[in-house]
């Protein structure tokens, strides 16, 4: 199982912790991420509030990359996910389109390169049950909110990934390691993402609601696969407390690190430290598998 | 609702040039609102998006523009996603976006414009994004240096922010797309 990787920016700075429990789940996993040379930023918002065309070039210059790979692409960020599943989806709608962004490239863009999320391929190539097979610890009852946010899930017609408003794959992948996935209302709601800089006071707003609904749903954690999600939530757990009282304490946890840490890889390998959040509570709850049948 | 629109700021206002840009047929909207339900910031909003939308159906001109929702939509699209009619209100503030830049209308804000041209400025040199370098422009030009100013040594510390710039990338890729798309448009004007 062999695939052209795309880590995105952000995981040389707020996501590496995402990156290498990543790469750490998909070693454990026997599959191969061969991490695209060169690769280049995928512009995400700032590029397609700026300009349609460099919104498409940016992500199709590492799609050519990919298509020389002869491999699928996989990302981890949900934004990176999203930019350059719409790369695609332009380039295929429009001819006219698909000539100017060649143009730019200097080269033939077909649209053609099939990009996944990292849990696609754990839920559809490995599956379940070879996953379930290489758990050495299990998440024991913990109750984990799994949140998708955005941009997994939308626009629908171009990402195509689960349900768009009620999705269960990261849910899915949460109960297999013997944790209790929660049903909540908030799973594709906003945490503010974009705005996380600019507007810090509309994103508390929105983290807070989020978070506001994890805890009454009753949740031990949040678990995510985007690290835009993941910053927002994580951060402005402080600034939320200051602003409202109240103090969620809830660690954001990438669904990477979970399954991680139910692989039995090291908390330093995971990046555990790098959240802001300790997430002391969830791993004091791990239970050995043996244990569990005890 | 209220709403006020001035008649006649533009010759036949943004509606065509908006629908273009975005590729969006907006005479389809027959305003149910569910767009404005599952909008996380319609309630911070002065015009939620069915009322853009409405607001360019009767002729709105440049003073749209200046509507808060162009700058505080954090493209989630969760409007696109649900509209029965399959309408894609994110690319028609995308490009309300851009034009609110060429126009130069007042500074939002947060002053996002400031921010998006910091990010691509250091994507354009060194191929990737860089943090450090993008928020402190963004700090410089909005003098919000104390903003979030705790965060910063305990970010550090965790290495969620990276000191030196990206290195790796392909820049002068990066460089020739930033160069040839400009080129583009210029031929284009
Ligand atoms: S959901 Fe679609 S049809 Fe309904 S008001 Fe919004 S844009 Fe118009
Ligand atoms: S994309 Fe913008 S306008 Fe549409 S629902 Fe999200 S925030 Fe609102």
């Amino acid at each position: 199982m062999k695939y052209a990787y795309y880590p995105g920016c952000a995981s040389d700075s707020t996501a590496r912790d995402q990156h290498t429990s990543c790469l750490a789940v998909a070693r454990s996993l026997g599959i191969d991420l061969a991490e695209i040379e060169g690769w280049i930023c995928c512009g995400t918002t700032p590029a397609h509030q700026t300009d349609r065309l460099l919104a498409a070039c940016l992500p199709a210059a590492n799609l050519v990359r990919a298509k020389k790979m002869g491999l699928d692409m996989v990302v981890t960020c949900a934004a990176c996910y999203s930019t350059l599943k719409m790369a695609n989806y332009e380039v295929l709608r429009h001819p006219k389109f698909r000539e100017q962004v060649s143009e730019v490239l200097g080269q033939n863009y077909d649209g053609s390169v099939r990009v996944r999320h990292f849990v696609e391929v754990l839920l559809e190539d490995v599956e379940l049950d070879r996953i379930r097979k290489a758990f050495k610890r299990s998440l024991n009852g913990l109750k984990v909110a799994c949140y998708y946010g955005c941009l997994l899930v939308r626009p629908p017609e171009v990402n195509q990934f689960d349900n768009p408003e009620n999705p269960v794959s990261l849910d899915r992948l949460v109960t297999a390691m013997g944790g209790e996935s929660l049903d909540w209302p908030h799973k594709v709601e906003c945490c503010g993402g974009a705005l996380s800089l600019t507007r810090t006071d509309v994103v508390v707003k929105l983290s807070d609601a989020v978070l506001t609904m994890a805890r009454a749903a009753g949740a031990d954690c949040v678990a995510v696969a985007c690290p835009m999600c993941q910053i927002n939530l994580d951060l402005r757990q402080s600034d939320i407390k200051k602003e409202t009282g109240k103090d969620h304490n809830l660690p954001i946890i990438y669904i990477t690190q979970l399954l991680g840490l139910c692989f039995g890889i090291s908390a330093e390998e995971l990046g555990l430290e790098k959240l802001m959040v300790s997430p002391e509570s969830v791993v004091k709850r791990l239970t050995s598998v043996e244990e569990m049948f005890e | 609702m209220t709403m006020s629109i001035k008649k006649g700021t533009a010759s036949h206002g943004l509606l065509r040039t908006v629908e273009q840009m975005a590729d969006v047929d907006l005479s389809v909207c027959f305003q149910c609102k569910k767009c404005d339900s599952g909008c996380p910031v319609s309630h911070l909003t002065a015009s939620p998006p069915s009322e853009v939308v409405r607001r360019l159906h009767l002729g709105a001109g440049n003073e749209l523009l200046e509507s808060d929702l162009v700058w505080m939509c954090v493209s989630c699209e969760t409007c696109f996603a649900r509209c029965p009619m399959g309408i894609d209100i994110p690319s028609a503030i995308d490009a309300l976006r851009v034009l609110a830049v060429k126009q130069q209308t007042p500074t939002p804000e947060g002053d996002m414009p400031l921010f998006n041209r910091a990010f691509l400025k250091t994507v354009k040199i060194f191929g990737r994004t860089y943090d450090l370098g993008m928020i402190t422009a963004h700090k410089i030009g909005t003098k919000s240096y104390l903003k979030d100013a705790e965060k910063f040594p305990v970010m550090l510390k965790k290495k969620k922010i990276a000191l030196l710039p990206p290195r790796g990338a392909d820049r002068k890729t990066a460089r020739r797309i930033f160069d040839s798309v400009k080129r583009k448009k210029e031929n284009q004007k």
